[in-house]
């Protein structure tokens, strides 16, 4: 968790880079993330039924899945990405039925073992916390919540009881990898978080170009960018770790811009 | 509201929407309000004398219930043990017993200003019925179905659009009810303010579950009020088919503190539950977490779903109702599995000893009522939820059995 602390105590507001596992050749993806500057890496962990995911994160998983990409190699791709980025924090990301699978102390205990700081579970709301976060908070992994549009003043507490990390706000009410919401809602949504939370405040969903990251950077603590990076996955297979460089260095540049 | 004993098996879920272990709102944060916001206006609904006298005078007038107690005379001298009992929801308006459920969907939907209603489906069944109440009370309605099952259930797709709502097919995943559901969701997810997603069975995040058992629950109300009032005394068994099993609840629920009373739940099996092509939830899956409910599913050792098998589209979702999965673990309910030929057979058996030509999903269950009534006494009663009709199946079937039409 320290790890994700210093990611999110830079001058700058923090890049957040997620791709698929199993998507390509991850390492080598993972490793030009990084170069590009990324401050915080989300693993995608794939699953059949992605419901919150838009059509570009949708085939990345099943593209994944086809190539037979298992838990263990989810994990492995972790452990090794570990080895090699001593200091840049990892974040699992996906849905509920693989990391509870084996049961929760199983994928906590995995998870730690293989150097991961965080985990978001799409589909478990703070009402079924006992399903994951007890387990996680063990292993001194953060259980990453989600805010929405949706989520009025009077349910923010609940979803802020027992997160870590950072708070990730969703920005738009759907899917991911869709349209991008208006800079002055997030800049209003971000001021209500922040009010309630001593967390830094991560905005994603539908973040595609360097503009709208800068934008988001002026108000909000980190950027997360998703679909754009996968499309980039899709798009170019083995020659992809140069495009997503090439994109991350960008939105990099110009959310440190914004910072000045 | 719930005048249950502590003890009862009635008294399920719990507040926070848990069976036992399972159930519960495993949902992504922009829904949970949402549900939240269902849960209290549903709660307000039941509360309200209105809302119930509107459902009953749409089941009665519109659907046409109570539906028919009918003694299967010739069923039960083929068979040649326990009497057999239909309850013939298969004669509701629209030809099955999703329409029930659909019913008091809509009316909540209204009740809470939704504009606009989805749908998933599989076989067409849901759909239609979805369809038919948004034609009936005028709203717009969008049913997500798998682009497989839109090419296999044409007559069906062709209904929804004469009722006017339109046909999203899913190309997805597998392109099938699951990955129909999943892009429900993602629809819902982005159109919460106006949108209202009428879940077809008994599954899916508190309150949904629950919910639809109770509005499914006048099959089972109506049928042991009838058996009572023909023959005196409760049935000894009840029998029904299970994909999501909303039928099957809605039969079993009234008489689950009725201890005399045995039920069996009858999932559809395929070509075998020892290999992969069956869509046995309970007897061939593992619990896990899917379309926000924690229940059993069909699922690998990583914990993704797989593809469920069955001669019955309404059956091949691959997971199940909450409250059957903590049936099973409680013990009260027993849960069997038919394969593809037995409710062959069993459609047949229908179709020439009491001139019913039944849906291929009850058919299942009646495969599953012929071996259990042969090893009955004839003095001892099976009670069977006759849930859909066969119209619909004909072209499966047909081609099952070689014959061009």
């Amino acid at each position: 968790m320290t790890r994700l602390s210093n990611a999110f105590s830079k001058p700058h507001a923090a890049f957040v880079a997620f791709i698929t596992a199993g998507d390509g050749d991850t390492a080598a993806n993972l490793d030009a993330l990084v170069a590009g500057g990324a401050d915080v890496i989300e693993l995608g962990m794939p699953f059949t039924d992605p419901m919150a995911d838009g059509p570009a994160i949708q085939s990345a998983n099943l593209r994944s899945l086809g190539a037979g990409t298992t838990t263990a190699d989810v994990l492995q791709i972790a452990t090794d990405f570990r080895a090699r980025h001593p200091d840049i924090p990892l974040i699992l990301m996906g849905y509920a039925n693989p990391m509870v699978r084996r049961g929760p102390e199983w994928f906590a205990v995995a998870a730690a073992d293989a150097g991961v700081d965080g985990v978001i579970c799409v589909d478990i709301p703070p009402e079924e916390d006992q399903a994951l976060g007890p387990a996680l908070r063990t292993k001194g992994i953060a259980p990453i919540r989600l805010a929405t549009p949706t989520t009025d003043a009077e349910r923010l507490p609940q979803v802020l009881e027992g997160s870590a990390g950072f708070l990730y706000y969703v920005s738009v009410a759907g899917i991911t990898g869709k349209q991008q919401a208006a800079t002055a809602s997030i800049e209003t949504a971000v001021a209500a978080l922040k009010a309630a939370t001593d967390l830094p405040v991560a905005v994603g969903f539908g973040v595609r170009t360097p503009e709208q990251a800068a934008a988001i950077a002026r108000h909000a603590d980190g950027v997360v960018v998703g679909s754009a990076l996968v499309d980039l996955c899709r798009e170019f297979g083995k020659e992809a770790p140069a495009k997503l460089q090439e994109l991350t260095a960008s939105m990099v540049a110009a959310i440190r811009e914004a910072n000045k | 509201m719930n005048d249950t004993p502590p003890n009862s098996f009635r008294n399920q879920p719990d507040d926070r929407g848990h069976f036992g272990e399972f159930g519960g709102r495993y949902v992504a944060e922009t829904l949970m309000p949402l549900i939240l916001d269902l849960e209290r206006e549903y709660r307000a609904a039941q509360a309200d004398p209105a809302f119930a006298a509107q459902f009953d005078d749409l089941l009665e007038h519109y659907v046409g219930r109570p539906s028919p107690l009918y003694f299967a005379e010739r069923l039960t001298e083929a068979l040649g043990g326990a009497q057999v009992w239909f309850k013939r929801d298969e004669l509701n308006h629209t030809g099955a017993h999703k329409i029930n459920n659909c019913i008091g969907q809509i009316l909540l939907a209204m009740r809470m200003g939704k504009t606009r209603i989805i749908a998933e489906t599989g076989a067409g069944q849901h759909g239609v019925a979805t369809a038919t109440v948004c034609a009936r009370f005028g709203l717009p309605c969008v049913i997500y179905m798998g682009a497989e099952d839109v090419a296999r259930q044409s007559p069906n797709v062709f209904r929804m659009k004469l009722l006017g709502a339109e046909v999203v097919p899913v190309t997805s995943g597998g392109a099938t009810l699951k990955d129909a559901m999943n892009e429900g969701l993602r629809d819902w997810v982005a159109n919460v303010h106006d949108t209202f997603y009428i879940i077809g069975t008994a599954a899916g995040p508190h309150p949904y579950p629950e919910m639809v058992r109770n509005f499914q629950s006048v099959i089972g109300t109506e049928a042991r009020a009838q058996m009572l009032s023909r023959t005196g005394r409760l049935p000894d068994l009840l029998v029904a088919c299970i994909g999501g099993g909303s039928n099957a609840l809605g039969l079993f629920h009234p008489f689950l503190d009725d201890a005399d009373v045995k039920m069996l739940g009858v999932e559809a099996a395929g070509h075998g539950l020892d290999g992969d092509e069956h869509a046995a939830s309970l007897l061939g899956g593992a619990p896990g977490v899917l379309h926000g409910n924690k229940t059993y599913l069909l699922q690998d050792e990583d914990g993704q779903i797989t593809e469920g098998h069955s001669i019955s589209a309404g059956l091949d979702y691959p997971g199940i109702g909450p409250e059957h999965a903590w049936l099973k673990e409680s013990g009260r309910v027993e849960y069997t599995a038919v394969t593809d030929k037995e409710a062959l057979e069993g459609f047949q058996l229908l179709c020439r000893t009491e001139g019913i030509i039944p849906a291929l999903e009850p058919s299942h269950a009646i495969a599953a009522v012929a071996d259990r009534a042969k090893t009955m006494g004839k003095e001892e009663i099976i009670l069977m939820n006759l849930c859909g009709r066969g119209d619909k199946d004909i072209f499966t079937v047909a081609e099952k059995l070689g014959v061009e039409i």
